[in-house]
């Protein structure tokens, strides 16, 4: 059996960071990811993020991937690809099948990294073939330079439904339109405007009342809301298109935390049912940490920060940090976090992570 | 079905161009491509018909989750298409229910 110091599960942002992190102080690091390829979904965000210089705002994805994948080889932490964790035990043991073999190894600290998936709505026919995730226009359009279709009508218009829509507009893709079950906007208007301008008409308080089709997506009719959600009569309205993006939210892939007995407190604005954690993103289970979206669905660049203090925590934890240094830098991150968890949409998250925290103080 | 030019990304560099048959019928694709991306730009949507209803179903989540996309490939059913790599020479076919029985020696 492998024994390392440290295992992290997932080579996501918040994986690598930790890893980097962590390895730079001196453990001795290996990471698990059931991807052929590292960086999780960073490679597949081809426009610029936001912030300050500091949390590489006006960087693309997938050029931070990269010096990340970069950082973490020059550091000589191992990535195992194709390697997807199957449980976690007791006395940090891990079950993980590498390609067709299972293998048992252990270690003093485990770092859950799996992010998120995505959620779906159902109506009829959703499950035709055409009727896609907005992660799935991603990975087809950006990874394998393939356009999921010709004509899209994107669901949701959170900022994962307005980059993707026009991402896929970049990709040679025609967007019908942008609909939403709420009355505004949910992304951030920079994303919309530079949509709007370019003439997609948006549907707000519409949902889908079905897709068309009969092997395959050839329409779909939607249909709008009251106040009160429920469908108008008489407001349907018809679209041709021979895919269907859904952009509804991404909900935290906790299913190994869970096993772990880590204590979990449903929270809505982050998701969904989420791992307490402390300030050093450790969770009710001793020895467990949890970092990115499975700790409450965020932005990549709060991923990476907690990250960061997962990993400097656990090279603490383990004395390769002395207390000084990692009170330091510890609250460095914090304040810089600080920045990211500010303005309308990051506030209320902020909010819910002192939650989570004061959760873990009991 | 295949982006020429890209705005940001550029040319994909995709590789060999390597020959494989779908139902019988032989179509070009790119080595190590998942089998899904190589069908869809042939046009080929559906992966697979369901057990109880034999409705369609093809890509949904791209990423290995939901086994929407799953196919007979060199005749071993339920393989994930959409992270499942093209080699030269499979033989793909249309997935009905959950497949053929393998026996096992």
């Amino acid at each position: 059996m492998h024994r390392y110091e440290m295992i992290c599960i997932g080579a996501g942002p918040a994986g690598l960071a930790a890893a980097v992190e962590a390895a730079k102080n001196g453990v001795q690091v290996a990471v698990f990811d059931e991807n052929d390829r590292p960086g999780g979904q960073l490679f597949k965000q081809i426009h610029k993020f936001f912030g300050s210089r500091e949390h590489r705002a006006k960087e693309r994805g997938y050029n931070i991937g990269q010096s990340f994948l970069d950082e973490a080889q020059e550091l000589g932490v191992a990535v195992s690809l194709n390697s997807t964790v199957l449980g976690i035990y007791e006395n940090g043991v891990v079950n993980v099948m590498i390609q067709d073999r299972i293998e048992q190894v252990t270690a003093q600290k485990t770092l859950i990294a799996t992010g998120a998936s995505e959620n779906m709505i159902p109506f009829p026919g959703w499950t035709l073939p055409g009727v896609i995730g907005a992660g799935a226009a991603q990975t087809m359009a950006h990874i394998h330079g393939v356009r999921p279709g010709a004509e899209i009508l994107m669901v949701g218009s959170g900022n994962v439904g307005l980059i993707v829509s026009y991402q896929m507009m970049q990709a040679g893709c025609h967007i019908g339109a942008i609909i939403d079950a709420a009355p505004k906007i949910g992304g951030y208007a920079v994303h919309a405007a530079k949509i709007a301008r370019v003439g997609v008409p948006f549907f707000m308080s519409h949902t889908i009342k079905a897709a068309r089709g009969k092997d395959c997506v050839e329409g779909a009719t939607i249909v709008q809301v009251d106040k009160s959600w429920q469908p108008i009569a008489g407001t349907e309205k018809e679209f041709e298109a021979d895919t269907i993006c859904i952009a509804v939210g991404l909900n935290p892939m906790t299913q190994l935390a869970q096993m772990a007995k880590c204590q979990m407190v449903y929270i809505p604005v982050l998701g969904g049912n989420i791992p307490a954690h402390d300030l050093n993103q450790e969770t009710s289970i001793k020895n467990i940490y949890v970092a990115g979206d499975i700790s409450g669905i965020e932005e990549a660049s709060t991923a990476v920060i907690e990250g960061r203090i997962a990993g400097l925590a656990i090279a603490h934890s383990l004395g390769y940090l002395d207390d000084q240094s990692f009170k330091d830098q510890h609250k460095r991150q914090l304040k810089s976090m600080q920045g990211l968890r500010s303005g309308s949409h990051g506030e209320a998250r902020g909010k819910a992570k002192v939650y989570l925290n004061a959760v873990m103080k009991g | 079905m295949r982006i020429k030019e890209h705005p940001i990304l550029g040319n994909f560099d995709k590789g060999a161009e390597v020959r494989f048959t779908f139902d019988g019928q032989t179509m070009a694709g790119f080595e190590n491509e998942p089998i899904s991306m190589a069908l869809r730009s042939n046009r080929v949507l559906i992966h697979r018909y369901t057990a109880k209803r034999n409705e369609p179903r093809g890509v949904f989540c791209a990423i290995g989750r939901c086994t929407d996309c799953i196919m007979i490939v060199n005749g071993q059913p339920n393989i994930r298409t959409c992270v499942e790599p093209l080699k030269a020479g499979m033989i793909i076919e249309t997935q009905k229910g959950k497949g053929p029985v393998q026996k096992t020696e």
